[in-house]
C-alpha cells in the first residue's frame, strides 16, 4: 500500500515536478515553468556529435530513449510496441557516486495488437548500475530490458541494435537495423517547444528495419516490419499554459518519414510544428500555418476522452490523410499515465505510424 | 410478519413484568461479551502490533534473498539480478548506538522496494526526493523521537561518531527503527557497497533461475508466517484468552440460569399461544428471534464495556509486553470492524448455547399440560448422578493431558478440565455435605433448613459453580503471582551485587569513567560487565559477561552449581546457563555446548543453571575478559561499583556532573530494583484486574439466581409462616441457607485453587517462560479470599433477605388463596 | 357445520391402553348451543381437545366446516384455532404480563383478524371497560373468565368450545357468565359446545349430549 506511494506514485507524482517523460510535458504540472537552475540550457546551434551524443547528458535534467515499432505478423495483422528508458536528475551538479547518484531512471514497455494491449514499467537508481546508457558500444538498460548495439554498430545510423523488454504477460526481442544516418529534428536538432523560448534537443533515426518476435500470453508470434527512435533531452522543458501534446510519427509508402506535433495551450488554442524527412534522409521543418490538425473520433479510455482519429493536412504538400488507432485502448495506465498506440492512415498518402496523446 | 411481530410482543410482555429477570439476562450478556470481546481487543492491538514491527519493510513478512551464512554481500549481486529480471530490492541492516541507547538501522531502496511490502512510511510528493538525496532522512516513529528527545529535524550522533541523517517522524514506524536510504545506511554502518537482504517483489516477466544468476552465494528465504514476537508473546496472549473465556463462561452461567426460569415461568404463557393458534413453528421461531434481538442488544452495550475494559487495562498489558518481551505495543486502542462483528457474533452465539436446554424443552413443549413433574428429589438426584460422571470424565481427561500432554496448550488444557469438573462435581459434594448435615439434625426447624437447603441447590448450583470456580482461579493465581513476586525478590537482592550501575554512552567514555573512578576513594571496586549476542539452533541467545569478584560468588544466586563453579568460569572454558535456555535446549550442569564467535566456535563447559526471570531470551553468563576475547566487538561500556551506603549519592552527583550522565546511564542499586520490581507489578496488574472482574462476575450471578429463586420460594415459605415463623426470622434462615451453601463452595474452592495454582507454576509457567517456581501457600491470602466470598455472597443474599423481611403478610397469604 | 363420525381415541396408563372414546360421532349446527356432560374422566376434554386439534385423534374424523382436522398438519391446526375456533378453559389461561385489553385482543391481532368496532362492543357487553389496564392477576376469577370468553370470540369463531368454563366460579357468578356467554354466542350466531358437569348449566342450552363409556348418548 504505502510502499507503492512510497516508490511509485511518489516518483510518478512527486517527482512530477522534475518532469519525467515527455507526458509530464504535457501535463502541465506546477513547476514546469520553472527556470531550470544549475542545469544546462538548451541554445541553438549545438553541434552534434556521435556515438557522444547517444549517451546520457546528465547536466540536463531529463532525457529519453525512445522507441516505437509498427509490425506484422505471418499472417498479416498489424501489431505495434514501444520502448522508452527516461532519465531525470533530482538534482545539478556534477555526477556523484554509487547510490549517492541523482539520476532516476524510469522505464516503460508496450505491445499493442487490434485485439490488446499490454504495457509495463520499471524504476532504478543511477549509480549503481540498475539502469543507465553507455555510449560506445551503446547500450541502454533498466533491470533486464535493455537496447544495445554490438562492436559493429555503426555511430551515426545506431545500427544494427537488439531490443528487448517483458511484463507479466508478454515479452519481446527485436533487431533492429537502419541503412541512414539519424535524422536531426526541428532546426538541425535544436527543437522549439514555445514562443518563450523553451526547446529540447531531438533527433532520430526512422529507418528502422525491425525484425523478432512478440510473445503474448506465452504464444510467440515472428514479427517484422519499421520501427523509429526519438532521442531527446532538455532542461526547461514546457511552458505554464501548455497543457499536453499530440504527436505523431508516420511511415509513408513512399519512404518518407513524417514527425508532427501540437503543444495544446490552457486557451484552447495549440501550436503545430513538424519535420519532413525524405526517403533520402534530407529533412524539412514545417510551420505551424502549414499543418492542420483535426481530431476526427475520440474515444473513452480510463475514464477520458481522447481523440484517436486525425484529420491532417498540409496543403504545401497536397497532403491530407486519416488516421485511426489500430486499437483505441492503448492507454498506458503506467505512474505517468498517457495514450500510445500504433496507427494507420489512408487519403493522399498511406502508411503506419504511432500516436501520442498526453495530458488528457 | 405481523403475526410474528404480535406474538413476539406478547413474549417480551413476560419481560416488562418481570424487569429483575431481564437485567439478570442482559447483565449475563453484556459481562460475557464485555470481558471476551475487552480480552480480544486487547490480544488484536497486540498482534496487529506485532504484524506491523514484522512487517517492517519485509521483516519476515516478504520472500528474500539473503548469503547462507546471513552476513553482508556485495551489492553487486543486486545489480547482476536486477539485469536478469529479477524483481528485487536491496536492504541493509545494522544497529547504531544514540547515548547509549541501541536501534536498528534499516537502509532501504524506495524506488525499487516491492509494493507489497507493508508498512513502508508515507512519503508524499517531494519526499522522495527528501529522502535520497543529501543530507536525506532518517524516518523513525513518533515515540522513539520522543524516546530520543529530539525534534524534527535533528540530526544526532551516533557512537561512530557519524550524524545520522535529520529526524523525521513517521506514525506508521515501529519504535526502536530508523529508517534511512541504502545509501546514507551503507556509510552510517560502514559497509559501504555491502547488503544484508534483497527483498523480492512480484515478478513481472520471467527472470532467470536464481543459481544461474548468483551461484550459491544468496538464498531464497520464503516469507514466515509466524514472527519470534509472536512465538514468545503466545503464552501471555493465551492466559489473557484463558481469562476472557473464563469470564465468558461465568456470565453464560447467568445467562443460562435467567433464560431457564423466565422459561419456566412462560411455559402456560407459550401453551395458551398455541391454544390461540401460534404454530409451533413461529413460535419456536419468535423465541430464538426473542433471544438474537436481546443478544445484540446487550451484545451492542457489551462492546461498549469492552472497549472501555480495553482500554482501561491496556497501559498495564503494554507495560507487561514491554516489560517481559521487550514488544512495543501502540497504547492507543485501535480497533478494526471484525472486532465489532465478532464480539455481536459472541454474544448471540453465547446467548444460544446459554438457552439452548429451554428452546428444546419449549420446541419439545406438549400442547396439553402434562401431570404435574416428577418429585424434584428423584429428577435432582438423576440430574446429579449425569453431572457426576461427566465430572469423572472430565477428570479423566485432565489426567490423560497432565501425563501425555507436553504444550502450553495442553497445560491450560489440564487446567481448564480440571476446573470444569470441579464445577461440575460441586452439587453432588453439596449435596452429600448438606444430607450428612440433615441427617445428624435434631430439631424439626435445623431438619427443614438443610431439607430445603438441598432443594434449593438444583437452582443455586449454577452460580455456586460460577462461584467455585472464581475462587478457585483467584486463589490459584493469587498463589502464583504471589510465589513469584517473593521468588524474584530475592533473586533480584542477589542478582543485583554492585551499588552502583553506569551504562557509558560508547567505549571511550566508558575508558575515561573508569580512570575517573580509579582515583576516588570512595569506591572500592569497579566490575566490568557486558553483553554479546549470538546465535544457537537458529535463535538469538545472548552472552553476560560476569566479573570475577567475590561478591558475586557470595550473592550471585544459582539454582545448580558444579563444584567450584566460579572458579571454573574465570579460564573462560565454562558457562553459567540460564534456566529458560537450559529447559529450551536440554542443558545440563556438565554439559558442554558450543557456540558460534567471531573467531571460530566457542566450547564451554555449562557449570551452573541460575534463574533468569522475565529475559524472554535464552542467556549465558560467562566471564567478562573471557567474553571480550572472544567477541572483541562487545561494548564495554557497562560498568558496575562498590561504594560504601552512604558515599553513594554524592559518587553518582559527581559522575553525572563530571561526564554529563542522565538519570537513565547511572543509578543506584535501589533505584534499578524499584524499577525492576515497578515492572513486575504492572505485569501482573492484568492478571489481577481480570481476577478482579472474574469475581464481580461470579458475585453478580450468585445475586441473580437468589433474586431469581426468592419469587419462586414464597410457596416454601409460606407455610412456615402460617405456622408461625415471624418473617424476620425466616429472612434470617435464608440468610444463613445462602452463607452456609456459599461457604461450603469457598472451602471446597480453596483445595481446587491450590490446584489451580500447582498447574500455573509446574506447568504453564515452565512451559509460557521458561522457569519453575517454588510451591508456597499463603494461607492468609486464602482466608482473605473466603471472607471475600462471604461477603459477596452476603451482599448478593442481602437484596433477597431484605425483600422477604420486608414483604407484605398478604402476600404470603396469597400463596394460600390463589393454588393454581 | 362440526361433523364428527366415529372418533377414537385411546391412551396408555401404567402400560395398558385406555380406550377414552370408542367411535363418537356428533353434530353442532351453526348458532346451536350444546352442552356435553359425563362422568369425570368420560373424555369430555379429550373429545373438546381433539376438535381443538391440541392432541390427535386415533380413528375417525372431525369435520369443521368444509376441514378435516384429523388431517391437518401442526400448522394448519394452527390457523384452524386462530381463524375459526374460540377456546375457553376452566383455568381462564389468560397470559399474566398482559393488561385485560391486550388478552382480550392478542388473538385477534395474531390472527389478523382484529376488528376494534366488535372488540369494543366486546368490552361493553363484558363490562371490562373500567378493567381494561389492569393484569389478570388483578381480577376476579368471574372477571378473568369473562376476558377469557371475550378473547376466543374476538375473532367471531366459527365454533366456541368451552371446557368446564364455570368450573372455577361461585354459583352465582357462574350463572352471569354462562347467560353472558349464551346472549354473545346469538348474537355472533357461533356454535357453542360446552363441556361440563352440571346438569343445572347444561340445562340452560339448546341440546344436551352426554358421553358415556367412550360414545355419545
Amino acid at each position: 500500500m504505502s510502499a507503492d506511494r512510497l516508490s511509485r506514485r511518489a516518483f510518478a507524482g512527486g517527482l512530477a515536478a522534475l518532469t519525467f517523460s515527455r507526458c509530464a510535458f504535457a501535463q502541465g504540472y506546477a513547476g514546469l515553468g520553472e527556470t531550470a537552475d544549475g542545469f544546462a540550457q538548451v541554445t541553438p546551434g549545438k553541434a552534434f556529435s556521435f556515438p557522444a551524443d547517444h549517451g546520457p547528458h546528465p547536466d540536463f535534467r531529463i532525457e529519453w530513449w525512445y522507441l516505437t515499432a509498427n509490425l506484422i505478423d505471418a499472417s498479416g495483422a498489424a501489431c505495434g510496441l514501444q520502448w522508452t528508458l527516461f532519465r531525470q536528475a533530482t538534482e545539478a551538479g556534477p555526477q556523484r557516486e554509487g547510490w549517492a547518484n541523482q539520476q532516476l531512471w524510469m522505464g516503460h514497455a508496450a505491445v499493442t495488437r487490434a485485439d490488446t494491449h499490454r504495457f509495463n514499467e520499471l524504476f532504478a537508481r543511477g549509480g549503481v548500475g540498475q539502469a543507465g546508457v553507455d555510449a560506445k558500444p551503446f547500450a541502454a538498460w533498466i533491470n533486464d530490458w535493455e537496447m544495445k548495439g554490438a562492436e559493429g554498430t555503426d555511430d551515426r545510423v545506431l545500427s544494427p541494435l537488439t531490443l528487448k523488454a517483458s511484463g507479466t504477460d508478454f515479452s519481446y526481442a527485436l533487431t533492429l537495423q537502419a541503412d541512414r544516418p539519424v535524422v536531426l529534428q526541428g532546426d538541425a536538432g535544436f527543437s522549439r517547444k514555445s514562443e518563450r523560448g523553451q526547446a529540447s534537443y531531438y533527433y532520430s533515426q526512422p529507418f528502422f528495419r525491425a525484425r523478432g518476435s512478440l510473445v503474448i500470453d506465452d504464444k510467440p508470434i515472428d514479427v517484422s516490419g519499421q520501427a523509429w527512435m526519438d532521442r531527446e533531452w532538455s532542461s526547461q522543458p514546457l511552458d505554464p499554459d501548455q497543457t499536453g501534446w499530440d504527436w505523431l510519427s508516420l511511415h509513408l509508402s513512399s519512404g518518407d518519414k513524417l514527425m508532427l506535433y501540437r503543444l495544446r495551450q490552457k486557451d484552447g488554442k495549440d501550436d503545430p510544428f513538424g519535420n519532413w524527412i525524405s526517403p533520402d534522409g534530407r529533412t524539412q521543418q514545417i510551420f505551424a500555418a502549414d499543418i492542420q490538425m483535426t481530431p476526427k473520433g475520440w474515444a473513452e479510455v480510463a475514464g477520458r476522452k481522447l481523440p484517436v482519429e486525425w484529420q491532417i493536412a498540409i496543403p504545401s504538400r497536397s497532403f491530407t490523410i486519416t488516421c485511426k488507432p489500430l486499437n483505441p485502448t492503448a492507454w498506458m495506465g503506467t505512474g505517468f499515465s498517457y495514450w500510445e498506440g500504433p496507427i494507420s492512415f489512408s487519403g493522399s498518402h498511406d502508411g503506419v505510424g504511432y500516436l501520442e496523446l498526453t495530458g488528457y | 410478519m405481523r403475526r410474528a411481530l404480535w406474538i413476539l410482543a406478547v413474549l417480551l410482555s413476560h419481560w416488562r413484568r418481570h424487569p429483575m429477570q431481564l437485567a439478570t439476562l442482559l447483565i449475563g450478556l453484556i459481562a460475557a461479551t464485555a470481558l471476551w470481546s475487552g480480552v480480544q481487543a486487547i490480544n488484536q492491538q497486540a498482534r496487529n502490533a506485532y504484524d506491523r514491527a514484522a512487517a517492517t519493510f519485509g521483516g519476515v513478512r516478504t520472500a528474500m534473498l539473503v548469503a547462507p551464512d546471513a552476513a553482508t554481500f556485495s551489492q553487486d549481486l543486486f545489480v547482476a539480478l536486477s539485469r536478469a529480471g529479477w524483481p528485487v530490492s536491496p536492504v541493509v541492516e545494522g544497529r547504531v548506538q544514540i547515548n547509549g541507547r541501541s536501534f536498528r538501522l534499516l537502509g532501504i531502496e524506495p524506488v525499487t522496494l516491492p509494493a507489497e511490502v507493508g508498512n513502508a512510511p508515507r512519503l508524499g510528493a517531494s519526499d522522495l526526493r527528501a529522502f535520497v538525496a543529501p543530507p536525506g532522512q532518517t524516518l523513525v516513529a513518533p515515540e522513539t523521537l520522543a524516546d530520543l528527545d529530539a525534534a524534527e529535524g535533528a540530526a544526532p550522533l551516533i557512537s561512530s561518531g557519524a550524524i545520522l541523517p535529520p529526524l523525521h517522524a513517521q506514525p506508521q514506524l515501529v519504535p526502536d527503527v530508523l529508517v534511512v536510504d541504502i545509501g546514507f545506511a551503507q556509510r552510517l554502518l560502514g559497509k559501504q557497497g555491502q547488503l544484508s537482504r534483497l527483498l523480492i517483489g512480484k515478478a513481472k516477466g520471467k527472470p532467470a533461475p536464481l543459481a544461474s544468476v548468483v551461484g550459491d552465494r544468496l538464498q531464497r528465504v520464503e516469507p514466515n508466517a509466524e514472527t519470534e514476537l509472536e512465538r514468545l508473546t503466545d503464552s501471555f496472549h493465551l492466559n489473557l484468552t484463558a481469562f476472557g473465556l473464563l469470564s465468558f463462561f461465568v456470565g453464560l452461567f447467568i445467562v443460562n440460569s435467567a433464560v431457564g426460569l423466565a422459561f419456566e415461568q412462560r411455559l402456560p404463557m407459550l401453551r395458551t399461544l398455541r391454544a390461540c393458534g401460534a404454530s409451533a413453528r413461529m413460535l419456536n421461531s419468535v423465541l430464538v428471534l426473542e433471544l438474537v434481538v436481546l443478544a445484540l442488544a446487550a451484545g451492542l452495550v457489551g462492546l461498549v464495556c469492552g472497549y472501555v475494559i480495553a482500554a482501561a487495562l491496556l497501559p498495564d498489558v503494554v507495560a507487561s509486553l514491554r516489560g517481559l518481551y521487550g514488544a512495543q505495543i501502540p497504547g492507543q486502542l485501535s480497533l478494526r470492524g471484525e472486532w465489532w462483528l465478532a464480539g455481536i457474533g459472541i454474544s448471540i452465539a453465547g446467548a444460544l448455547i446459554a438457552a439452548a436446554m429451554s428452546l428444546i424443552k419449549a420446541m419439545r413443549l406438549p400442547l396439553l399440560a402434562t401431570a404435574q413433574p416428577q418429585a424434584w428429589q428423584q429428577a435432582q438426584r438423576r440430574w446429579l448422578i449425569l453431572q457426576s460422571a461427566a465430572a469423572l470424565a472430565v477428570f479423566a481427561v485432565a489426567l490423560l493431558l497432565l501425563r501425555y500432554g507436553d504444550s502450553l496448550i495442553a497445560g491450560f488444557g489440564v487446567l481448564a478440565a480440571l476446573m470444569l469438573g470441579a464445577a461440575l462435581i460441586l452439587p453432588a459434594l453439596l449435596e452429600i455435605i448438606l444430607s450428612i448435615g440433615q441427617r445428624r439434625a435434631r430439631r424439626p426447624l435445623a431438619l427443614w433448613f438443610w431439607a430445603d437447603s438441598r432443594q434449593q441447590l438444583s437452582g443455586l448450583s449454577l452460580a455456586l459453580m460460577a462461584l467455585l470456580l472464581a475462587l478457585a482461579v483467584n486463589v490459584g493465581v493469587s498463589t502464583m503471582v504471589e510465589t513469584f513476586s517473593r521468588t524474584f525478590i530475592s533473586w533480584l537482592n542477589g542478582r543485583l551485587a554492585a551499588d552502583v550501575y553506569i551504562s557509558a554512552p560508547d567505549n571511550a567514555k566508558a575508558v575515561a569513567i573508569r580512570s575517573w573512578l580509579r582515583e576516588r576513594s570512595e569506591v572500592q571496586a569497579i566490575l566490568s560487565g557486558g553483553r554479546a549476542e549470538t546465535q544457537l539452533e537458529g535463535q538469538p541467545v545472548e552472552l553476560l559477561g560476569l566479573p570475577d569478584h567475590a561478591l558475586y560468588r557470595e550473592r550471585w544466586p544459582l539454582l545448580e552449581a558444579a563444584p567450584r563453579a566460579w572458579a571454573q568460569l574465570v579460564p573462560g572454558d565454562a558457562a553459567f546457563v540460564s534456566e529458560q535456555l537450559s529447559r529450551r535446549l536440554n542443558l545440563r550442569v556438565g554439559d558442554v555446548i558450543e557456540i558460534p564467535a567471531p573467531g571460530g566456535s566457542w566450547v564451554l563447559d555449562i557449570a551452573g543453571i541460575y534463574a533468569d526471570y522475565g529475559n524472554p531470551k535464552g542467556q549465558l553468563a560467562v566471564n567478562v575478559a573471557a567474553l571480550i576475547r572472544r567477541f572483541p566487538q562487545t561494548p564495554q561500556t557497562r560498568i558496575g561499583l562498590i561504594v560504601p551506603r552512604d558515599k553513594i549519592p554524592g559518587l553518582i552527583t559527581a559522575l553525572q556532573r563530571q561526564f554529563a550522565l542522565d538519570d537513565r546511564s547511572v543509578a543506584d542499586q535501589a533505584t534499578v530494583k524499584a524499577e525492576s520490581i515497578r515492572i513486575f507489578n504492572r505485569t501482573f496488574a492484568v492478571t489481577g484486574a481480570l481476577n478482579a472482574f472474574t469475581l464481580g462476575v461470579a458475585g453478580i450471578a450468585l445475586l441473580t439466581s437468589l433474586l431469581t429463586l426468592a419469587n419462586s420460594r414464597l410457596p416454601q415459605l409460606a407455610p412456615l409462616w402460617a405456622i408461625g415463623l415471624t418473617r424476620s426470622r425466616l429472612a434470617a434462615i435464608e440468610l444463613t441457607k445462602t452463607l452456609a451453601v456459599a461457604l461450603f463452595t469457598a472451602l471446597l474452592a480453596l483445595p481446587l485453587g491450590l490446584i489451580v495454582a500447582w498447574c500455573l507454576i509446574a506447568i504453564v509457567n515452565v512451559k509460557a517462560f521458561g522457569w519453575r517456581l517454588p510451591f508456597h501457600v499463603f494461607p492468609l491470602q486464602l482466608v482473605e479470599l473466603v471472607a471475600v466470598a462471604l461477603l459477596a455472597s452476603l451482599l448478593a443474599a442481602l437484596l433477597p433477605v431484605a425483600r422477604l423481611a420486608r414483604m407484605q403478610p398478604a402476600n404470603l397469604v396469597k400463596v394460600f388463596a390463589n393454588e393454581r | 357445520m362440526l361433523n364428527i363420525k366415529n372418533l377414537s381415541k385411546s391412551f396408555s396408563s401404567a402400560g395398558e391402553p385406555v380406550h377414552v372414546l370408542r367411535g363418537v360421532d356428533l353434530d353442532v349446527r351453526p348458532g346451536e348451543r350444546v352442552a356435553l356432560t359425563g362422568e369425570s374422566g368420560s373424555g369430555k376434554s379429550t373429545l373438546l381437545h381433539l376438535i381443538a386439534g391440541l392432541d390427535a385423534a386415533d380413528g375417525g374424523t372431525i369435520m369443521l366446516e368444509s376441514a378435516d382436522v384429523t388431517a391437518l398438519p401442526d400448522a394448519g391446526r394452527a390457523a384452524l384455532r386462530r381463524n375459526r375456533l374460540g377456546l375457553v378453559f376452566q383455568q381462564f389461561n389468560l397470559i399474566p404480563s398482559l393488561s385485560v385489553e391486550d388478552n382480550l385482543s392478542f388473538q385477534a391481532r395474531i390472527a389478523g383478524r382484529h376488528d376494534a368496532a366488535w372488540h369494543g362492543e366486546l368490552i361493553e357487553r363484558l363490562g371490562l371497560r373500567k378493567l381494561l389496564r389492569r393484569y389478570p392477576e388483578q381480577l376476579s376469577g368471574g372477571q378473568q373468565q369473562r376476558v377469557a370468553i371475550g378473547r376466543a370470540l374476538a375473532i367471531k369463531p366459527s365454533l366456541l368450545l368451552a371446557d368446564e368454563p364455570t368450573g372455577n366460579l361461585d354459583e352465582a357468578t357462574a350463572d352471569d357468565v354462562l347467560a353472558l356467554t349464551r346472549d354473545l354466542v346469538a348474537r355472533t350466531g357461533c356454535g357453542f359446545l360446552m363441556v361440563t358437569h352440571s346438569l343445572h348449566l347444561a340445562g340452560t342450552l339448546d341440546r344436551h349430549v352426554t358421553l358415556h363409556a367412550g360414545r355419545i348418548t
